[in-house]
């Protein structure tokens, strides 16, 4: 399997505060793989110094086979590296096209439009709303916003940072489904969670994070039927 | 009929507000800053534009075209040299560097043009006359609500419209958010600096023309009111700046008309003060309720 992602041994520091000690990971492409921990624990700082919004002092991120750990965040995603951000960070005053417009952003020329027809397939929600200004949807409507801007872009690798955070079950189910077409679809897949149980149930393999560390990894089976694991994040 | 002609001053005075007003709301809403270097943006416009009528002979579109550009320059020059090595820092710093640039241009002006106050020979002279002359409103009056009319349908579109306005509008919302979608948001924050810069030159010499008279220190209280305006209006909101800047400008040329000229400035900070103990968002400026 061809590796699209392979992080060495970063450290990444807020001030004083050693947030990420040392950790080494891979991705290989069409793989879902998924970092969960704890609160806390530095999956999302992890997944901002791979888009470049933080900087590790040491080791490197390769990305395709090509060094990206001095890339400005901006450039990474031309390369085809895409971030759901934790919170979802969809553009609030904006129209849900508009979102979708900047998802697009880094692609230039046409297929916007046939690529924003895919979205609405995929999202049919989003179709009905494409003129509402965002910050009126609700929030799983927002998650399926972001993911949907995300996917604009065309990445070879998609980050998604708790996609299932705040929302109602259901909804958690729904998000996950989306996220197990896509896998069977091609894209891959580098999904942050706190809900165990359900990254582990789609995930090819899995890290566990504790503390800035890599604590255990395996497959997704492996992990999830792993004491240690149950122990910590599913409930015994 | 005398009241009209007042009024008419005021929307033109208000104009050149709005049109300031939106270099500062630009700015604000993107970089999160109050750039007080603004208002000698538009002193430097004033006395490029005289200079390139007065001493290389241009017609006035070509100076008007020669300030936009040097101010363009400037302003973009001051971003990287001044604010951006600051980005991360507290926004007092910023505030305070803001404040010594704004210094600094008053500075390098009086060395440069020296401290008496030069003539400006307005763009356009002379005025339409109506109802058998009693009302004369001046061609600078007219073209300066003309050029704000115009530069706020152009900024809307932009904004609205285009590629790069709207990752303007992404960046003033989200820079993080921004980033990840592939926008650069140091050239972003650099082309709002261009455009506020272009639009304080055209301000300058549209101030410059109304008043016929231009000193190192021309821009400031202008600048300062238009940031009042900015924030009268809502700041960071493009038709705010718009209203705001015209009722200021009504204001304070009715105040002075019929209150008191001393008094008119204050009488114009104190509108602001009671408009933002009401709505401290200002007229326009409003927030959209995030649901979650």
């Amino acid at each position: 399997m061809e590796q699209i992602l392979k992080v060495e041994n970063i450290n990444v520091y807020y001030g004083a505060i050693h947030a990420i000690k040392g950790i080494s990971f891979h991705v290989d492409q069409g793989e879902v793989v998924t970092l969960i921990g704890a609160n806390g624990a530095g999956k999302s700082t992890t997944l901002q110094t791979i888009s470049g919004l933080l900087r590790s002092r040491t080791g490197s991120i390769e990305f395709c086979g090509e060094n990206i750990s001095i890339t400005p965040s901006h450039k990474i995603v031309e390369k085809g590296l895409a971030q759901v951000p934790e919170g979802r960070r969809i553009f609030l005053q904006m129209s849900v096209q508009e979102n979708l417009e900047m998802g697009a952003y880094t692609q230039r020329g046409t297929g916007i439009e046939a690529d924003m027809e895919r979205v609405f397939q995929q999202f049919p929600r989003l179709k009905e709303r494409r003129r509402q200004i965002a910050g009126t949807l609700s929030g799983g409507e927002q998650q399926m916003l972001a993911m949907g801007r995300a996917l604009m872009s065309h990445p070879k690798l998609l980050m998604l940072d708790e996609p299932s955070m705040g929302l109602a079950p259901i909804l958690v189910e729904q998000i996950f489904d989306i996220i197990r077409q896509l896998h069977k679809d091609g894209t891959t897949i580098l999904l942050v969670e706190q809900n165990a149980q359900m990254a582990l149930s789609v995930a090819d393999r899995a890290y566990v994070m504790e503390t800035g560390k890599i604590s255990l990894s395996g497959t997704g089976a492996e992990l999830a039927a792993s004491d240690q694991v149950k122990k910590a994040y599913l409930g015994g | 009929m005398e009241f009209l002609s007042y009024l008419i001053s005021g929307i033109s005075l208000g104009s050149v507000y709005a049109i300031i007003a939106l270099g500062y709301t630009m700015v604000y809403g993107i970089a999160k800053m109050l750039n007080f270097a603004h208002g000698d943006v538009i002193m430097v416009g004033g006395y490029i534009s005289l200079l390139s009528m007065s001493s290389l002979g241009l017609p006035w579109p070509l100076a008007v075209i020669l300030a936009m550009l040097v101010c363009t320059v400037l302003g973009v020059v001051i971003e990287g040299l001044a604010y951006k090595p600051l980005r991360s820092a507290p926004s007092l710093a910023v505030l305070i560097t803001a404040i010594g640039v704004s210094y600094f241009l008053q500075n390098a002006a009086l060395l440069l043009w020296g401290a008496s106050p030069k003539a400006y020979t307005p763009i356009i002279a002379g005025s339409v006359k109506l109802f058998e002359g009693q009302l004369s409103i001046s061609y600078v009056s007219i073209l300066t609500v003309f050029m704000c009319i115009v530069i706020m349908i152009a900024l809307t579109l932009f904004t609205g419209k285009t590629r790069m306005g709207k990752a303007m509008r992404a960046c003033s919302e989200d820079k993080a958010a921004a980033q990840l979608m592939g926008i650069n948001v140091n050239r972003t924050i650099s082309m709002t600096f261009a455009i506020g810069s272009a639009l304080a030159a055209i301000a300058g010499v549209l101030l410059c023309s109304s008043y016929t008279s231009l000193m190192p220190t021309t821009g400031s209280m202008p600048g300062i009111k238009a940031f009042t305006a900015a924030v009268f209006g809502g700041i960071g909101s493009i038709p705010g700046a718009l209203l705001g800047g015209v009722l200021l400008g009504i204001i304070e040329s009715l105040a002075k008309a019929y209150i008191s000229t001393q008094l008119a400035n204050s009488i114009v900070f104190a509108v602001l003060i009671i408009t933002l103990l009401v709505r401290p968002a200002g007229l326009l400026g409003k927030y959209v309720p995030e649901k979650v």
